[in-house]
């Protein structure tokens, strides 16, 4: 079950200067989200990071328990002083989580990767990528 | 079921909920046939997250349970048919829980609600301590 150990498999979380960098790539079961919060809150505090990207493109389906841990952990970085934007999410995924009621007030978010990254320039203008 | 309309049934499986794994089984199965359907990318997102969500419902609040998955075909059109089953604590107050917000462990509550809103046709049946039974119809859209 090669699929089996993928779906496991952590979230990756990169440093691109002040930012961090997480791309989400499988499908958030409850263990994975559990570590990928912590991962990311532990990073932000080794880093120093001021700014976070989560990186959704891949998901194909965000139903409402991803919505809520992606908010949560927004919020949490958020918390720890670091800007969080949520960035990649589907036509298709924006679509059914406005459908649903999901509130999605309240967290920042961007067409991709790039925009992501201006965003948050704009937010900290202090700081360098 | 009270949903009326006279429909063939292509295919018809069932398939276990009772792990978080069922749940992303079940879900792929039903983005793979939704796909096969021909439904655009937002019906079958929106038909995906609603069996995400309901089948989610099964395992976290019932514990076990099981999905019935028909494709149907009515007049031109064909779409999936979804039944969920469990014999769970069944739902007290549906009106509060169809109105969306009425949480639980783990959830904003808008499991049913929401996936009501992401179907065509959504029937639910329950009594405490006798279970729960949720159809949904999803049609394809050109």
């Amino acid at each position: 079950m090669t699929k089996r150990h993928e779906m496991r498999g952590s979230i990756p979380v990169l440093r691109i200067g002040s930012t961090l960098l997480a791309t989400i790539q499988v499908e958030l079961r409850d263990s994975v989200a559990e570590d990928f919060q912590r991962t990311v809150l532990t990073r932000i505090e080794d880093t120093g990071s001021t700014g976070l990207l989560i990186d959704i493109t891949a998901l194909d389906m965000v139903d409402s328990y991803v919505a809520r841990v992606l908010v949560e952990t927004s919020k949490m970085a958020r918390l720890m002083g670091t800007e969080a934007v949520l960035v990649g999410m589907r036509p298709e995924v924006a679509a059914t989580l406005v459908r649903m009621g999901f509130p999605v007030d309240g967290v920042r978010t961007a067409l991709d990767v790039d925009d992501g990254l201006a965003l948050l320039g704009r937010l900290r203008p202090a700081f360098d990528l | 079921m009270a949903l009326s309309s006279p429909v063939h049934i292509r295919s018809s499986q069932e398939m276990a909920i009772e792990s978080e794994d069922d749940v992303l089984q079940v879900r792929r199965e039903v983005r793979v046939l939704a796909e096969r359907l021909g439904f655009n990318p937002f019906a079958t997102a929106a038909v995906t997250t609603a069996t995400s969500e309901l089948a989610r419902n099964i395992w976290c609040h019932a514990g076990r349970g099981m999905v019935q998955i028909e494709v149907i075909d009515e007049e031109g059109r064909s779409g999936l048919r979804l039944v969920f089953r469990d014999q769970g604590p069944g739902i007290p107050d549906i009106e509060r829980v169809l109105v969306g917000g009425y949480s639980t462990a783990r959830s904003l509550g808008l499991g049913l609600s929401g996936s009501r809103r992401l179907v065509d046709e959504f029937n639910l049946q329950s009594q405490p301590g006798q279970g729960t039974v949720v159809t949904v119809v999803k049609w394809g859209r050109l």
